[in-house]
């Protein structure tokens, strides 16, 4: 029989049309996830570059909030054609929220008559009201000398003046944070114990006076190393008050700040690559570290990105036993029927319970149920004050370790059920029972695939926000999770989370404008966490698959 | 010779009148579901000596191999009629501990399957799981049983690398090591050499014919040389039935059921 050649090219045809439609169907994901990627990364990245400012001229009465003077200072957000000629709008950050109302300002391109000269416009970032842009008149250093903006020394004295304000800002933030509040909780405890003991003698139970008497002792200690610390503060901010600057903005509009109100200070269209690079890490270096200030759209986000942690090593903690004995008990022990089958439906349906449901299931078991009863044992004598009973980093964990219950319980048995018949067979026939060569042999090897689990369970865990919202995440947290006070671990806390920070900035910020930059930045880091934690389940599983390596063929 | 040719030659034959038969089959049937593997075996293996089983696939050798040491317990949906003997005591005993009667009998596999540790891991693997800790007396069942599978000399040095960096042949005798290491009374053996090569499989057979000084071998192979080279009796399976057992020389030289001949003639299988 001879071949015919249209049908060899026929059929050829035919299975290359699934290639390339399966190849542009990865193509096509492909392009979606980098291109998400891609804008998180660029906007993200951005938000900390120090932008060059432009002082534009404006046709007079454009501008209604532009002031005496037809001007506008600020940095390009966007910039879709040129000025005069365009028709679009320009995009800037003008700051000076405090007298503009809004720190971003739409200009027609139209109204644009031209740039001007703008080296001596200084970008200040303040306590309160965001960004400040403005051209400096005068200074009045905190010992009461008055240097003009033309004398040669005035950028040094300034600069070094707001390096002094911002350490006494963070030792003020130091002492009221930590010190203050680590003595409030001692008081509050000493007082709540002693209200017990006021009840327990009301109620007609011996109770030893000496022991009252002792706690009135140490608290009234406490309570005058609590005024030592107050007027501490108290003098740190009258002197942030002394000195100050007289400013005038590029639109007229003249003003005096107290140095206290400033917390840096910089020229961008007179630093060069290096100094905006240094400027760049140094952003960078305060958003990781930092506490966030102005309803979170300022400072940094280290509280957030210490719960996310916290709350994802709790929840695989939680989880990988639960899942890995599940799994076990499905796959090595239970008999493989139709109830096993039902239960194998079962756990692969939770997967697709909404995860609000968990939330709603974590609110009501874990926080109002288990919480409630450890607080009616354990702490009942801070009761109406809820410790275990509201919303708390253990519950959250427990909540989305419940959630991603069903990710691990399925990857571990599809890693069981994959362990080779032959290393079983072999373990028993050497007289090991069933729980032995599941211990020795088999969980070793599934090891690899386990922990790939442990990985889809990890992803899913922390980028989750819905349930949280429900069982312990706060828009901000006064205190970590995990601290120097006894017993350094708080389980009971409420913290902050990356994804939720995410929605609280850009859906419930009074100025969702200034909180974009923010949102980005978090959507970034919140990325990297997940990818860090992979990383490093991946680089553990990968040690394990080269252990247990069961082929060389 | 006489005497031992008599009797057990038929297949339904009578308890060795020598008192050599050491396990022992009493219609012995097993079945899968509702699939008889297995049909109403009844013959001796003698003490210290090699059986082979050997029949076309799917007649029931692995099956009836690893009803021995129960491994088709682990099977589901299965049942047995019938009793298997190990000197006179009944493997399906209520009072035997499946874990002891294991330990009484070491297996090879037809695929090579050391664990995924050190050589010297996978040979006391069965002494560890039984508890044993001093490590003078694991040091001496490793070179023991090593020695014993002739493999000592090949890896002493390299004890502690992992087991699957040797041969495919080293591997398996490796295993056979495994299988020794506890000392069992019995080994059995699945196919051991069908996926080794010519030269790994002549030193298997060595080691066979060594062992059988202090163990009791039943061997399945698919290779009718290999059986006559290292049995002492063979067994003919089909469709789950024993069609002949005997001596292996009479059974191969002169066999006296037509179907056996056609087997080992390579006419059918």
């Amino acid at each position: 029989m001879q071949l015919d050649p249209n049908t060899v090219s026929h059929n050829r045809n035919k299975g290359e049309t699934l290639v390339w439609l399966s190849a542009s169907g990865l193509g096509l994901a492909l392009l979606m996830v980098l291109f998400l990627l891609g804008l998180i990364l660029v906007e993200g990245v951005q938000v900390f570059w120090p932008r060059d400012l432009v002082l534009l001229e404006l046709q007079p009465e454009t501008d209604s909030l532009a002031g005496q003077r037809p001007f506008l200072a600020g940095s390009i957000v966007e910039k879709p054609g040129n000025p005069g000629t365009g028709s679009g709008e320009w995009k800037l950050m003008v700051g000076n929220k405090d007298l503009y109302g809004t720190a971003y300002r739409f200009v027609p391109e139209q109204a644009i008559l031209g740039r001007r000269p703008a080296e001596d416009l200084v970008v200040a970032e303040r306590v309160e009201y965001g960004k400040a842009i403005f051209f400096p008149l005068h200074l009045i250093t905190p010992s009461g000398e008055r240097i003009e903006a033309g004398d040669p020394h005035f950028w040094k004295d300034f600069k070094a003046s707001i390096d002094d304000v911002r350490s006494r800002f963070l030792a003020i933030q130091d002492l009221e944070r930590n010190r203050i509040g680590a003595l409030n909780r001692k008081i509050h405890s000493l007082e709540r114990t002693r209200r017990h003991l006021l009840r327990q003698q009301r109620d007609g139970i011996e109770v030893d006076p000496r022991h009252l008497e002792d706690i009135e002792i140490s608290r009234d200690a406490l309570e005058e190393q609590f005024q030592e610390l107050a007027a501490e503060v108290t003098r740190l901010r009258r002197e942030q008050e002394a000195g100050s600057i007289h400013y005038r903005l590029a639109s007229g509009q003249e003003q005096t700040q107290p140095l206290g109100n400033l917390l840096d200070v910089y020229r961008p269209n007179r630093m060069n690559v290096f100094q905006k690079g240094a400027f760049f890490l140094e952003r960078i270096r305060i958003f990781l570290t930092g506490t966030p200030r102005e309803a979170n759209t300022e400072g940094g986000i280290f509280p957030a990105i210490f719960g996310t942690f916290v709350m994802t090593v709790l929840m695989s903690a939680a989880v990988m036993p639960f899942g890995v004995l599940a799994a076990i008990y499905l796959r090595e022990y239970a008999r493989q029927g139709l109830f096993v089958k039902f239960v194998r439906i079962g756990v692969n349906n939770l997967a697709g319970v909404p995860s609000i449901v968990y939330g709603v299931f974590g609110l009501g078991f874990f926080v109002y149920f288990l919480g409630g009863t450890i607080d009616q044992l354990f702490f009942s004598r801070d009761l109406p004050n809820a410790t275990f009973g509201g919303g708390g980093i253990l519950w959250a964990s427990l909540t989305l370790a419940l959630m991603t219950v069903p990710v691990v319980i399925v990857a571990t048995e599809e890693a069981l059920a994959s362990v080779p018949r032959g290393s079983r067979e072999a373990s028993l026939a050497s007289g090991a029972s069933r729980w032995q060569t599941i211990e020795r042999i088999v969980l070793p090897a599934a090891a690899p695939g386990i922990l790939t689990g442990l990985i889809l369970a990890m992803a899913r865990g922390a980028g989750e926000v819905a349930p949280l919202m429900l069982v312990g995440v706060v828009k901000l947290a006064p205190d970590l999770p995990l601290d120097a006070t006894f017993p350094f671990i708080h389980l009971e806390r409420k913290f902050m989370h990356l994804g939720f920070h995410i929605y609280d900035l850009g859906f419930q910020s009074p100025d969702s404008e200034s909180a974009r930059p923010m949102v980005f930045a978090t959507t970034l880091l919140l990325i990297l966490l997940v990818i860090v934690l992979n990383l490093g389940a991946i680089l553990l599983r990968n040690h394990l698959r080269a252990k247990y390596k069961t082929s060389t063929f | 010779m006489m005497a031992a040719s008599q009797q057990p030659d038929l297949p339904d034959g009578p308890p060795d009148p020598a008192g050599r038969d050491y396990i022992r089959l009493q219609d012995y049937s097993f079945f899968y579901g509702a699939n008889q593997a297995l049909d109403t075996l009844s013959f001796s293996i003698p003490k210290e000596q090699v059986t082979a089983l050997i029949g076309p696939s799917g007649c029931g050798k692995s099956t009836l191999i690893r009803s021995i040491n129960r491994m088709n317990d682990l099977v589901e949906d299965v049942r047995h009629e019938g009793d298997i003997l190990i000197s006179g005591e009944s493997v399906f005993h209520p009072h035997i501990e499946v874990i002891s009667l294991r330990k009484r009998i070491g297996m090879v596999f037809q695929e090579s399957n050391p664990f995924p540790k050190s050589i010297y891991e996978n040979v006391i693997y069965s002494l560890r799981v039984s508890g044993v800790r001093r490590k003078s007396e694991l040091d001496e069942v490793v070179e023991r049983s090593l020695r014993a599978a002739a493999l000592w000399d090949e890896v002493k040095d390299r004890l502690y690398e992992n087991a699957f960096t040797l041969s495919g042949g080293q591997m398996q005798r490796l295993c056979i090591a495994r299988a020794i290491a506890n000392e069992p009374e019995i080994i059995l053996m699945d196919e051991p050499c069908s996926a080794l090569d010519p030269i790994a499989t002549g030193r298997i057979e060595d080691l066979i014919y060594e062992l059988k000084k202090h163990y009791t071998i039943v061997i399945v192979t698919h290779n009718m040389q290999q059986a006559a080279r290292v049995s002492d009796r063979t067994a003919f399976l089909y469709m789950g039935r024993l069609i002949e057992y005997g001596e292996t020389e009479s059974l191969f030289i002169s066999p006296r059921i037509p179907q056996t001949e056609a087997y080992i003639t390579g006419r059918f299988g």
